[in-house]
């Protein structure tokens, strides 16, 4: 049996870098210059309704605005200035800060080759309005949302979970979902295609990639060394090698051998 | 009459071979595996790659068919994710007996490198398999001899052996 898995971190590094003076890096919000573009899209969006907070990040401009104001503010900044294109909309997982999700729709303007990310704050129970009937590729993006993040919407046309099958519980890309499934996941195909009462026959999923046992010949064999599966551990250790063979000694029933005298080998292309 | 005489313990000249039910069947079994095409991930690749001209596995009569009804041997290559997990074992079961899989690759042996929620741990969790082929992704060669290794078993085994009830996976 070989020797238990152990995490390959670097034990001795780690007591130098804790993250006590860890900062994260920020990205510098800039202001809005008066006389730009950007300035005339949020002066369109404060007649709809109330901005938060604006700022320029890496020469795109981001917008706070509150959840309900989604549709509006969404609406103005498509069919007045242009921005036409919903290039990327999702949620981010802030439940264990701040209680909720920020979800937010990353538009561009074709015309102008000018971005704005519209970012809202949703608490964990709170649904956003779908902007299907403003952008199209809302609608796999929304389910898609909802079914990793569990952000609900309304009034969405075919709510349905997109990438995990239907009857799957929880929503994995929350920050809460372990990596390696809960008890449902880890238990999902068979108790879907056997019942439940097959785990005890089946046996739970082994995780441990490093895992070889070689007294184990139900799922592991020694290559060249092999013993038929399924016997007794003591089998295990018989030193009578097995040699490789591509076909029986005494040859395969009306399955003629290529002999190589008969046969001629190209040496150059022709 | 008859134009040669017949030796019966050898048969030489004729057109005639003895031999057992037992071989014959065989013979048959294992010269005409033919796979199920079911490529689930990049293996596929070099499943694709094997069945092409430079490794040619028309010359083990390995022919892949798109159906399970007329498929003998399942070649799982690549990941098998949850959501895929019912699908196959509905497949294995379309399959008609005898039949035989192969796992090919580490992913579809033990999940692999996918250690997460979405990925079957190895497919033998759902299908009985009956052989293991190591590698990411296992070059075209790797899955000639495992054809091979097949052809042997299944040489080996009784062709009319009772229908043994099938282990659960």
């Amino acid at each position: 049996m070989m020797r238990p898995y152990t995490p390959k971190d670097n034990v001795q590094a780690k007591a130098y870098y804790t993250d006590r003076f860890w900062v994260a890096p920020r990205i510098p919000e800039e202001p809005i210059p008066e006389d730009d573009l950007y300035a005339e899209d949020i002066a369109a969006v404060k007649k709809q309704c109330k901005i938060l907070n604006a700022y320029i990040q890496r020469g795109q401009l981001v917008i706070y605005i509150n959840p309900e104001d989604n549709i509006p503010a969404l609406k103005t900044l498509k069919e007045e200035r242009g921005y036409e294109m919903l290039s990327e909309m999702s949620g981010v997982d802030f439940l264990a800060e701040r209680g909720g999700f920020e979800v937010f729709y990353q538009i561009l303007n074709l015309g102008t080759a000018r971005r704005i990310r519209v970012k809202c704050f949703v608490d964990e129970n709170q649904a956003v309005e779908s902007v299907n009937p403003l952008y199209r590729s809302a609608d796999w993006a929304e389910r898609e949302m909802w079914d990793l993040m569990g952000v609900k919407v309304n009034n969405h046309p075919y709510l349905k979970r997109l990438i995990m099958p239907d009857d799957w519980e929880g929503h994995p890309l929350r920050k809460t979902y372990p990596l390696e499934g809960d008890e449902f996941a880890q238990w999902y195909e068979v108790d879907k295609i056997f019942g439940k009462e097959a785990r005890d026959i089946i046996g739970p999923e082994n995780r441990d990639p490093a895992r070889v046992d070689r007294y184990d010949t139900e799922r592991f064999a020694r290559l060249g060394h092999e013993v038929p599966r399924g016997a007794p551990a003591e089998m295990a250790d018989k030193a009578e090698e097995t040699p490789l063979s591509y076909q029986e000694e005494e040859g395969v029933f009306l399955i003629q051998k290529l002999s190589e005298e008969n046969s001629k080998v190209l040496d150059k292309r022709r | 009459m008859a134009q040669h005489q017949v030796n019966y313990t050898q048969s030489g000249g004729l057109p005639v071979a003895l031999t057992t039910v037992d071989k014959i069947l065989n013979w048959g079994r294992s010269n005409s595996l033919w796979a199920l095409t079911y490529g689930l991930a990049c293996c596929a690749i070099e499943m694709m790659a094997s069945g092409a001209s430079r490794y040619d596995f028309d010359r083990f009569g390995t022919i892949f068919r798109a159906s399970p009804r007329q498929a003998d041997v399942m070649i799982v290559a690549g990941t098998l994710t949850k959501k895929h997990a019912e699908f196959i074992r509905r497949l294995y079961d379309q399959m008609t007996e005898p039949k035989w899989v192969i796992s090919m690759g580490s992913c579809a042996n033990t999940g692999g490198m996918f250690n997460t929620y979405a990925t079957v741990q190895g497919c033998d969790r759902v299908i009985p398999v009956d052989l293991y082929l190591p590698g990411c992704a296992p070059r075209p060669e790797t899955l000639q001899y495992a054809v091979m290794l097949l052809q042997q078993k299944i040489r080996k085994e009784s062709a009319n052996k009772s229908q043994k009830p099938k282990r659960l996976v």
